[in-house]
């Protein structure tokens, strides 16, 4: 199996903010900045041709417990070479935007828009930032920490 | 055979229960509108969870429905007269419920199957629906997550029963 973190960290030794393996599940912390040039450069190199983004969704650490709060989680794979790399992108509450991967992966289109409805992530250059789970009326973010279990919201009824 | 007491007396209860004893007719309209009624029942099925499965199995051959003459789903709720609510329904469905049930015409009856339909079930969050009695009035509530057939068979029973008795009422008190 390559060793894609030192790959990763060789060729981007500055975007790179930390690394670690368990069970040769490997993940790379990247400086939210350097996303678009990582991407870009896995999809792209023959050797590593990660075509497909499996998933990509967001944790949300309690702003009380760390900072940055949020981590962008994308979860890619290559068909030909049969590996896996996860890359991590943390969020600050404040500067809650990262960048949109619709132009690299079109599978990125409708994993951004549940980013953004479950916990308020938005996704600069996103063709169309709406929520798609909730409905529009909704208010807030179900999946963040900090809505209420038990707070309701309907469109019709009463609120139970 | 010899019957026993007990199983004659029943055997007469059953007849005297039946509308069309040899030899009667009853002669109350109302009767004999419930018991076309309550063997006529045309079901929409809302299908929206896993429970649809087991709605499945009591609909197809192997607990056939069809024998209590509910037998033929109607996917126009213009033409059917029980809705039964299938499965979660949560906040952005809850209006299709409510505007479904609105253009069924009367008289109608509702069947909510399933605990997520009955109280939401374990869904005790922001999505879902505390039960669909708080936006639709329901007849029969049938538990179980999902509900054996035979459960919903017993539904079935029961809501007859209640069309059967409710005379050209379609909803108590309406
Ligand atoms: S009651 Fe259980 S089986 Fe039925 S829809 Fe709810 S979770 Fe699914």
């Amino acid at each position: 199996m390559t060793d894609l973190i030192e790959v990763i960290q060789n060729k981007f030794p500055d975007l790179v903010e930390s690394s670690h393996s368990q069970c040769g599940d490997q993940t790379v912390v990247l400086k939210k900045e350097g996303l678009l040039t990582v991407m870009k450069y896995v999809q792209h190199e023959p050797s590593l041709h990660f075509n497909m983004l499996m998933d990509l969704t967001a944790v949300d650490y309690w702003a009380q417990l760390r900072k940055p709060r949020f981590d962008v989680v994308y979860h890619l794979y290559s068909t030909t070479k049969n590996h896996r790399l996860r890359i991590k992108v943390q969020v600050s509450e404040k500067e809650c935007e990262v960048d949109s991967l619709t132009s690299f992966w079109p599978s990125a289109n409708w994993f951004e828009r549940e980013v953004w409805d479950m916990f308020g992530v938005k996704f600069k250059g996103h063709p169309n930032m709406k929520r798609i789970l909730m409905y529009e009326e909704f208010k807030g973010h179900p999946l963040r920490k900090d809505y209420m279990y038990n707070k309701r919201q309907p469109l019709v009824g009463p609120v139970n | 055979m010899e019957l026993t007491a007990p199983q004659k007396e029943n055997i007469q209860k059953i007849e005297h229960s039946n509308l069309f004893t040899p030899g009667f007719f009853s002669s109350k309209v109302s009767e004999v509108v419930g018991w076309a009624r309550k063997n006529s029942i045309f079901q929409f099925p809302m299908v929206t969870a896993c429970c649809g499965m087991e709605y499945m199995s009591v609909a197809c051959s192997h607990y056939d429905i069809d024998r209590f003459g509910a037998g033929f789903p109607r996917f126009s709720p213009r033409q059917s007269d029980v809705l039964f609510v299938v499965g979660t329904i949560s906040h952005k469905m809850a209006p299709v419920m409510k505007r479904i049930y609105e253009q069924m015409t009367e008289p109608k009856w509702v069947v909510a199957f399933g605990v997520c339909t009955c109280t939401g079930g374990f869904y005790d969050n922001y999505a879902t629906v505390q039960g669909i009695d708080t936006i639709i009035p329901v007849d029969v509530y049938i538990p179980g997550c999902p509900p054996r057939p035979e459960t919903v068979i017993d539904g079935l029973i029961k809501l007859q029963e209640k069309i059967e008795h409710s005379g050209f009422e379609s909803r108590p008190g309406k």
